[in-house]
């Protein structure tokens, strides 16, 4: 008997992305119809509007903070563009609201949750984060979110779910830099489930006590404080749970630059560039970039036993 | 004073130091953005590419126009191509690197983008030591043969700019499409595709010229 390898779906019954696309908007729409009768207006969560019942957590930093004008004006959110005053530009076209996340995969409980919904899914904490990005520069950032552990255990993985995948939104519509092939849209991260657990890790929906701005990922986005900031998924409308390693998107654009884990890693280079020291935003002397950025005392067990060097 | 305004020269200098100027007024209202020896950086260095390819395109301009007064403007085009080269070398060695010899040392012999750009400076820093009258004369045949590194220090120029960028080539692209078609025009049939261009068009001035003498 012939058996068909599951990889062999036609192109014919590949649902073309617009379509796809014009469905997810309807089922916003009605989503929003349902949110509103429920909840009036959402309107009021629309970025800038300050958060309340924010708690204080341990997570905190005796650093001084990176002013919030560089904060959102200083950004690498390829949807938007390639410069770093891009995002902040363009970012005005995102619509945040109704939002969805889809959670997929081996889990217990997939489903769709409203962002307001996930706004309420746990306390919000303030946790203030190094940020270091990949091209050797820093930030101090006080995001305001929740540690995706609470998602997750909501969600109820099976045993098969080894590894957790983001997606970005994916609408050129909304998101002009996606019209550029600079990337394979949409933009894909992953971690390890036992990363994903950690409590260092949050989803954040806002920054400096407000609602995230769109330019800074917007309405919500992931956190992941001891890697290189591009492992931090902005404007996440899926989490899937799968059993093999996900291909992100940097590791398809260069295999060679950018592995699964890009732990901050100051004996690991960029095969271009220098990692050892980055620049503090608004400081004028470099500084000495620290292992898991600073994070090493909560995070390195995780990779105990592993050869970093090879899993950069 | 008459003929010095009337000649181009002194406002070819001004508009070469504008990009300077920008830079200095940016700096003096805060408008450097987050990262300020970042934004010098890459700004120093696309000014002295874009100098480079000034200079390179005076030879093809000339023979397409046949204008020869334009190779007066070249050696100043060069020598700002340099200029924005060395505040570009500048920015780095101390804004950047605070004059760490031995990062500096490392960078240059472990960064192939560095290494590159610093091959590629080394060079300007040759031809514009060697771009006085008494060099030239004193040079003789060899001050054209020493003048041919601007070709390999555009393109290291170039190259150095493409491994930079993490992954958006666009800028380098246009930088390297126009230093190529430079260089094509160098080829012995396109200059004289240039020179024929020119002839064809003098010879149908000429025609009409003639036209328009008055009959004897």
């Amino acid at each position: 008997m012939l058996i068909r390898q599951s990889g062999d779906v036609p192109a014919s019954e590949i649902t073309p992305r617009e379509i796809y696309r014009e469905r997810r908007r309807f089922m916003q729409g009605m989503g929003a119809l349902a949110a509103g009768a429920l909840l009036g207006s959402a309107a009021d969560a629309q970025a800038g509007a300050r958060l309340t019942g924010v708690r204080a957590s341990p997570y905190t930093l005796n650093e001084e903070k990176t002013p919030y004008r560089d904060v959102t004006t200083y950004n690498n959110f390829y949807e938007f563009g390639t410069g770093k005053s891009d995002p902040s530009e363009n970012a005005g076209s995102l619509k945040t609201r109704p939002w969805t996340v889809a959670i997929e995969g081996e889990v217990g409980r997939p489903g769709t949750y409203d962002i307001d919904t996930l706004l309420k899914l746990a306390p919000l904490e303030e946790r203030v984060y190094r940020m270091r990005c990949v091209e050797g520069w820093s930030m101090v950032i006080p995001w305001i979110g929740f540690p995706l552990s609470q998602l997750i255990r909501r969600a109820a993985p099976t045993g098969n779910a080894r590894y957790v995948e983001f997606v970005t939104l994916d609408d050129p519509g909304q998101m002009p830099g996606q019209r550029s092939h600079v990337l394979d849209w949409p933009y894909v991260e992953g971690l390890r489930m036992d990363e994903a657990m950690h409590p260092l890790t949050i989803l954040a929906v806002g920054l400096y006590g407000e609602v995230l701005p769109n330019q800074n990922g917007a309405p919500i986005r992931l956190v992941v404080p001891w890697k290189y900031g591009f492992k931090s998924a902005k404007s996440l409308v899926r989490i899937r749970f799968v059993e093999k390693q996900p291909l992100t998107t940097w590791m398809r654009a260069a295999p060679r630059e950018y592995g699964f884990y890009s732990n901050v890693n100051p004996h690991v280079d960029h095969p271009r560039w220098s990692q050892a020291k980055e620049r503090r935003i608004g400081e004028f002397f470099k500084r000495d970039t620290l292992m898991f950025n600073g994070y090493g005392a909560q995070v390195a067990q995780l990779y105990r036993g592993m050869d970093l060097q090879r899993y950069f | 004073m008459g003929a010095a305004w009337r000649s181009p020269k002194p406002w070819l200098f001004a508009v070469c130091l504008l990009p300077l100027g920008r830079l200095l007024g940016l700096g003096a209202t805060g408008g450097l953005g987050a990262n300020p020896i970042e934004f010098i950086t890459h700004s120093t260095g696309t000014w002295a590419l874009v100098g480079l390819l000034l200079t390179l395109s005076i030879t093809p301009l000339r023979r397409l126009t046949g204008r020869t007064e334009l190779i007066r403007y070249r050696r100043m085009l060069g020598l700002f191509a340099f200029f924005y080269a060395g505040l570009h070398f500048v920015t780095y060695i101390w804004l950047d690197q605070f004059f760490d010899l031995a990062g500096i040392g490392k960078d240059i012999v472990k960064r192939p983008f560095i290494t590159v750009g610093f091959a590629a400076f080394v060079m300007l820093v040759a031809l514009a030591a060697t771009s006085t009258h008494a060099m030239m004369r004193r040079l003789g045949r060899r001050w054209q043969q020493l003048h041919r590194l601007i070709y390999p220090a555009a393109l290291l120029g170039v190259v150095h700019y493409g491994w930079l960028v993490k992954k958006d080539v666009t800028q380098p692209l246009w930088f390297g499409a126009v230093l190529a078609l430079l260089l094509v025009l160098r080829l012995p049939w396109s200059r004289n595709a240039l020179s024929a261009a020119r002839g064809t068009r003098d010879a149908g001035q000429a025609v009409k010229a003639a036209a328009r003498m008055p009959q004897r």
